[in-house]
């Protein structure tokens, strides 16, 4: 495991000094053991009233239908799929971390995986909802299930992308909470070994009875890859899915190719924008500068401007194909996309998600906090824009001009909105209370090799190559947990 | 010293517990089992424990996937109640081809992990066997069953010249029953 170092030039992902196994472990489980402190108690009761916004409006539209959204015979489809492509959007982080991180050996996504896998599934409870709530009759939404039936077995349109959707959801979401909860198991049982009464009962109810033996651990990392394996097709298929709801259809604006992998990197751009907004919160109330470092953060950054370059490229070669493929209903949509009625929201979303992002290039932006979390949240409103634009301004001008209308969101739409945001917060902030929000045993892995303080041992022993521990010094400017006068001693 | 049932050797540092589990198996003591707060590579090949067929067992599990759903769509569009839906064949395989990826996957999770869980007596509510409270946050345990290794003083001393912090003499197996 440690038995050969690593390279100097790569950064710590442990940074501080003195960290034991026993200090992660009382680091990480601080806000586990301990009373909630005021920030948290704060932004629970905010979280819990949008919460309740959230059952208010969402009970609305179960009883009076969906005729309490602002949707018209026009557009029929517009804040709900919206919500719903955003939040599943967002749900993908977490497994590109757990996942596509895992199989490329990626070590920085062991301090931030659990929280972002905690994310997915949160998230794609919000999407989930969405979908429900959208079928006009709740209560028959079993329907979309192939079962055998009072109606000679009329079974479901295999041949449908909703039913498609269906299936990958679902899938989804039960296969990121199976791997997810697998993963927990070693940090339950140490929260389980260092309680007591109730909550010790209570944690080894959950922690079904590990003991972290030589056989478990290492069949839990033969199950972790193949997870990790079978996650990674999963998360693109999913998103793929998704883009063929819209893709299969004749829709001119929705009826493109370019959809599934556009799709996926905007997933991937969204979701990584929703785990930095969390995280840099999160490590500055919980206290873990040490473990998500600033490395973690410009590795996001990165991965960020990366996928938002794809989607741009994206737009404009959809915007190239509507003008190449010489249909004019596929050219007036686009035009009408950007110049239209809702030219505001075509250029809201190419701020946000091309303009914006390209800031990241800068050293200084992409490695301040203050600068990156204005930008994750400037990436969400954007990611949000997307779907909104792709939805709406395609529906609202159809074949003909009579028909023609715009979308208006009624106090429903906007609170079913809003209020699955604050379901989302309700849910991780108690996540943040009850569960390690960072995986105790795959950050311990990390101590002897890729921390701080191993790094520093390798260079006061004096055997590497000056200009390297230079460079690897220079490299640790930017940290924000890293004592710089320690270095300029040696 | 009748009463020891297990001989724990304590240690702060995975390096020196592979150190410690050397230093036995040269002395021919067998070594019941380790626990630590980590997976450390390498210790199974030391201590003989087989390679996982858990990868051939998902695999089974994703095709018995993939032909379920191949056998449930044909069962309901060719056979049960054939429509014709834009004019395409019936059994129209390309469609079904997203689904049948999904109830893989779906089956292969499952399939993988219940039996991960029932190879290694994982399930919810099981009393945690347990010789040491702290092999789940700072120590790495090497468990030696007293009874079969009887040179007591001779464990202890090896387990201490290889950095064990602790050396416990255990009259219970699993101390986690109270």
């Amino acid at each position: 495991m440690s038995g050969h170092n690593e390279s100097i030039l790569r950064e710590p992902l442990i940074t501080g000094k003195n960290i034991t196994y026993a200090q992660i472990t009382d680091d990480i489980l601080l806000p586990v053991e301990n009373k909630a402190n005021k920030a948290w108690w704060i932004g629970f009761i905010i979280s819990v009233c949008g919460a309740t916004l959230w059952v208010v409006a969402v009970s609305y539209t179960f009883w009076f239908g969906i005729g309490a959204w602002g949707l018209n015979k026009t557009v029929g489809w517009a804040w709900d799929i919206t919500g719903f492509v955003w939040w599943v959007g967002i749900g993908h982080a977490g497994t590109l971390i757990s996942a596509v991180l895992l199989l490329f050996r990626q070590n920085w996504r062991n301090s931030i995986n659990r929280s972002a896998e905690a994310m997915t599934i949160f998230a794609v409870i919000c999407a989930a909802t969405y979908v429900v709530s959208h079928m006009g009759r709740p209560w028959l939404a079993y329907w979309v299930l192939p079962l055998p039936n009072q109606f000679g077995s009329l079974w479901v349109n295999f041949n449908s992308p909703l039913v498609w959707d269906m299936f990958a959801i679902s899938t989804y979401f039960s296969v990121s909470l199976l791997f997810w909860y697998t993963g927990l198991l070693p940090d339950i049982a140490t929260i389980r070994d260092r309680a007591a009464g109730l909550r010790k009962k209570i944690y080894t109810v959950l922690s079904f009875g590990w003991n972290g033996n030589v056989k478990t651990w290492q069949r839990f990392e033969a199950v972790s890859l193949i997870l990790a394996g079978i996650s990674t097709p999963l998360v693109l298929s999913v998103h793929t899915i998704v883009s063929m709801d819209f893709a299969t259809s004749v829709i001119p604006g929705w009826h493109t190719t370019i959809f599934p992998p556009y799709f996926v990197a905007g997933a991937i751009f969204s979701g990584f924008a929703m785990v930095l907004t969390l995280l840099l919160v999160a490590r500055k109330v919980l206290g873990l500068e040490n473990y998500i470092t600033m490395f973690h953060i410009e590795s996001m950054n990165k991965i960020i401007i990366l996928t938002g370059s794809i989607v741009g490229v994206a737009y404009l070669t959809e915007f190239f194909i509507a003008w190449y493929s010489g249909s004019e209903y596929e050219q007036y949509a686009f035009i009408n996309r950007s110049t239209g009625p809702y030219w505001w929201a075509y250029w809201m979303m190419m701020t946000c998600n091309v303009i914006s992002p390209q800031l990241l290039w800068f050293k200084k932006i992409r490695t301040s906090i203050a600068a990156t979390w204005i930008l994750s949240i400037v990436v969400n409103i954007g990611m949000w824009f997307e779907r909104f634009v792709i939805i709406v301004t395609s529906l609202h001008r159809d074949y003909l001009p009579s028909s023609w209308a715009m979308f208006y969101p009624t106090w429903v739409d906007v609170s079913v909105f809003v209020g699955s945001i604050g379901l989302f917060f309700t849910l991780f902030l108690l996540f943040l209370r009850v569960l390690p929000s960072i995986a105790i045993a795959e950050v311990k892995l990390l101590l002897k090799s890729a921390s701080e303080q191993a790094k520093m041992e390798l260079i006061k022993d004096g055997h590497l190559n000056k200009e390297q521990v230079q460079e690897y010094v220079e490299s640790l400017e930017k940290f924000d947990s890293v004592k710089q006068e320690e270095y300029a001693k040696i | 010293m009748s009463n020891i049932k297990y001989i724990l050797g304590s240690f702060g540092d995975p390096d020196e517990m592979m150190h410690g589990i050397e230093k036995l198996q040269e002395n021919n003591i067998k070594i019941h089992d380790v626990y630590t707060p980590m997976p450390i590579h390498g210790i199974e090949a030391k201590l003989g424990v087989k390679r996982s067929r858990l990868d051939v067992a998902a695999f089974f599990f994703g095709i018995t996937g993939t032909l379920t759903m191949l056998t449930g769509v044909y069962l309901a569009t060719v056979v049960d109640w054939p429509i014709n839906i834009g004019g395409k064949t019936h059994f129209a395989l390309p469609d079904f081809i997203p689904i049948t990826f999904e109830l893989t996957i779906l089956f292969c999770a499952f399939g993988l992990v219940g039996s991960y869980y029932a190879s290694t007596h994982l399930f919810p509510g099981r009393a945690p066997r347990v010789m040491d409270l702290r092999a789940t946050n700072d120590r790495f345990i090497i468990a030696i069953d007293a009874k079969q290794n009887v040179e007591h003083a001779k464990i202890d001393e090896l387990l201490k010249g290889a950095g064990a912090l602790e050396v416990k003499y255990n009259e219970r197996k699993y101390i986690s029953y109270e």
